[in-house]
């Protein structure tokens, strides 16, 4: 068989929506025989922690569905009501789990089953005082010198 | 129709979850062992296409079935 082909990922975003390319695609490309990494940097950071809390906004975000036509009528201030995240991650988490949509841990999971190393931006951990042990096991952690390391060599690029 | 060995049930479940219960039903057999697998994802179509394409598991068959989907993967070397 021809060399095993890399994906290299950045991951800067931690809303429950965004959360969902960088895993799809490590976890893919691992199953496509890839050999994978992703490095969390800024609020991408949220998504290695143990105890996942991510939400989604419908607030200054036009392109969002939501139930009952509301992007349609309901006034954009609307969307900055307290509770209105709480609201939209709940109806977003069941409907997906509806349409058999896997979760974030689900998909996470598999992602580390399948070797796919995750890398934690240490300057974001100092920044935002993270705490290590609110991150899940079997992470590596870098600066940017350490993403270009693997990214030179990388088939493909992905900036999410 | 070609005969199988096993049957993967995934319908219900959407990308990219019957391509990487797919990876690791393959991974757990012999090589030249096939594996039935039916899904109602309609992007499964191409995927498992892709998927056979660039791994060595090769795509005896594929087709649609009442509303689902199904493939016929024989596991590589």
């Amino acid at each position: 068989m021809a060399e095993q082909k890399k994906l290299a990922i950045i991951a800067t975003k931690g809303t429950l929506d965004w959360a969902y390319p960088p895993f799809i695609l490590a976890s893919t490309a691992a199953a496509l025989d890839y050999e994978v990494k992703i490095f969390f940097t800024f609020y991408g950071l949220q998504l290695l922690k143990k105890d996942l809390t991510l939400k989604i906004s419908p607030l200054g975000n036009p392109g969002m569905p939501m139930p009952m036509g509301m992007d349609k009528w309901f006034p954009t201030l609307g969307t900055a009501l307290p509770g209105m995240e709480a609201i939209m991650t709940m109806m977003m988490k069941s409907k997906m789990k509806k349409k058999g949509v896997a979760s974030i841990e689900q998909l996470r999971d598999i992602c580390l089953e399948c070797d796919v190393t995750m890398i934690g931006c240490d300057m974001t951990v100092d920044l935002f005082d993270m705490k290590r042990d609110d991150f899940i096991d079997g992470i590596e952690s870098g600066g940017a010198a350490t993403f270009f390391e693997f990214a030179g060599e990388a088939d493909i690029t992905l900036y999410i | 129709m070609l005969s199988f060995d096993q049957e993967l049930d995934l319908t219900g479940l959407n990308c990219p979850l019957p391509i990487l219960r797919t990876k690791k039903a393959l991974a757990g057999v012999e090589p030249g062992h096939v594996i039935r697998i039916i899904t109602s994802d309609p992007g499964s179509l191409r995927d498992f296409e892709a998927f056979a394409k660039l791994t060595v598991h090769e795509l005896l068959e594929s087709g649609e079935d009442n509303e689902n989907y199904f493939f016929l993967l024989k596991r590589g070397e």
